[in-house]
């Protein structure tokens, strides 16, 4: 049988959902046997793959960048998961939303930047902000989500176990958490 | 008073015609969410989330606010009513800024819970993200009006309670928000005694402590029936409180 293809994405977010994902430890060793991961911030795959059986997306869409992403990995994807409170609620990414991009980006590399004060427009590879970062469903069509700033090892472990069943996570009250 | 039968999703009780729905559907254990609601103060029916059906009437009715009659036949569970109140949380939630990992009040929160009783996987309405005014100008407390979900509590207990009426709310429709006397800083409050009830009652992050960090605040509204009992001898003692 072939293992399922698994995907991790990594958007408008701090990593924290991805740290979690790292605490599932040793539990780690049986997943890889498990699956195929074949896109992910963890492993050095450079373009997002075809035919995904189950992506995992941390993070809000806070630029255009994510946006155009999303949109490739509802694609090529058959489960999408929201993964984590940004990418479900917008969360802490999304606390600049009341404020001008332009501001927020002098505030954080210009006011506070310790060494070459300079907006990171000036590079063309980096991405332009969006006026609002916001969850994922907002823009494309997600069949699941695993809630938390960050989900704890045992949701993220309790979610993925279902989703490589073929079943969508359960929802129990221990499991839906915010925060 | 008089007493009336009535029943609940089936089941068929007696209760005094003073009491209200909620009164009666929690004597008798059956659950409905509340979140304007709070033992020992009084009844507004602002937060729609203890609605009702009521026979015979096409309108949903707020346990909290609504009499029982003689006769009347009141469902609490039904799918309609479970949709209406997963709306009404999505819609508080996506009034407000949310951050919870962020927030003092995280996992002691009234917001958060209602939301896991009704069972909110995500927000279907836009966030409205909205930029309203945090005042941290009172000596001791602080108020983010970002997650305030206009309970008015903080307004009956200040005034029912406190007596010092330091609370109202100005504006209308998505524009209201909690104001301090007349609309000023709460530390330039003349009428605030600094006594913390209201930080107390707030159901959510709103109100909050000074000096308190993520998720270290715990509210306490048990305080309230120590007061209520106090004041008025036993008037204002509820079922749940008599029978404890
Ligand atoms: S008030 Fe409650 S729902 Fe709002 S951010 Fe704080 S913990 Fe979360
Ligand atoms: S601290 Fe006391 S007096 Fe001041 S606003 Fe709150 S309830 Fe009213
Ligand atoms: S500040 Fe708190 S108690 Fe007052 S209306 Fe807002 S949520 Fe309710
Ligand atoms: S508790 Fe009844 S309307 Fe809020």
């Amino acid at each position: 049988m072939m293992k399922p293809r698994v995907a991790t994405v990594w958007l408008g977010g701090c990593s924290g959902c991805h740290m979690s994902f790292l605490d599932l430890d040793e539990r780690l060793i049986d997943l890889a046997d498990k699956i195929e991961l074949v896109y992910s911030p963890i492993a050095d795959i450079k373009e997002y793959p075809r035919d995904v059986d189950v992506v995992l997306v941390e993070g809000a869409i806070a630029n255009v960048e994510h946006e155009e992403f999303a949109h490739i990995i509802r694609r090529n994807s058959r489960f999408v998961v929201s993964f984590g409170d940004c990418a479900v609620t917008g969360n802490v990414t999304a606390m600049r939303n009341g404020l001008d991009p332009d501001d927020v980006l002098h505030r954080a590399y210009v006011e506070l930047a310790d060494l070459t004060p300079r907006i990171p427009r000036d590079y063309p590879t980096i991405a332009e902000l969006l006026k609002q970062a916001r969850p994922l469903h907002e823009y494309i069509r997600v069949d699941a989500f695993i809630h938390g700033c960050p989900p704890t090892a045992d949701q993220i472990w309790s979610a993925v176990s279902e989703l490589l069943q073929g079943k969508t996570p359960a929802l129990s009250h221990v499991f839906l958490r915010y925060g | 008073m008089a007493i009336v039968t009535l029943t609940i999703n089936g089941e068929q009780l007696s209760a005094t015609d003073d009491e209200t729905l909620l009164q009666i559907a929690r004597q008798n254990n059956i659950e409905l969410p509340t979140l304007c609601h709070l033992d020992g103060l009084s009844d507004v029916g602002a937060c729609r989330l203890c609605l009702v059906e009521v026979e015979g009437s096409n309108k949903l009715a707020p346990a909290c606010t609504t009499r029982p009659m003689e006769g009347m036949v009141v469902r609490t569970d039904s799918e309609r009513l479970k949709k209406y109140r997963r709306m009404i949380v999505a819609l508080l939630a996506s009034e407000g800024n949310h951050q919870c990992s962020v927030c003092m009040v995280n996992n002691h929160c009234e917001l958060q819970n209602l939301a896991y009783d009704v069972g909110l996987l995500y927000v279907r309405v836009p966030y409205l993200y909205p930029d309203k005014k945090i005042d941290a100008s009172h000596e001791s407390f602080i108020i983010d009006r970002n997650r305030c979900v206009l309970c008015t509590r903080c307004v009956r207990v200040c005034h029912e309670v406190e007596g010092a009426h330091v609370w109202d709310i100005a504006g209308r429709g998505i524009d209201c928000e909690i104001i301090a006397d007349l609309n000023q800083p709460w530390g330039s409050s003349e009428s605030c005694t600094s006594c913390g009830k209201c930080v107390l009652v707030c159901p959510t992050g709103a109100l909050v402590k000074k000096g308190e960090s993520v998720a270290e605040m715990e509210k306490h509204t048990e305080f309230l029936k120590y007061i209520v009992t106090a004041r008025r001898k036993g008037e204002w003692i509820s079922f749940e409180h008599s029978e404890e």
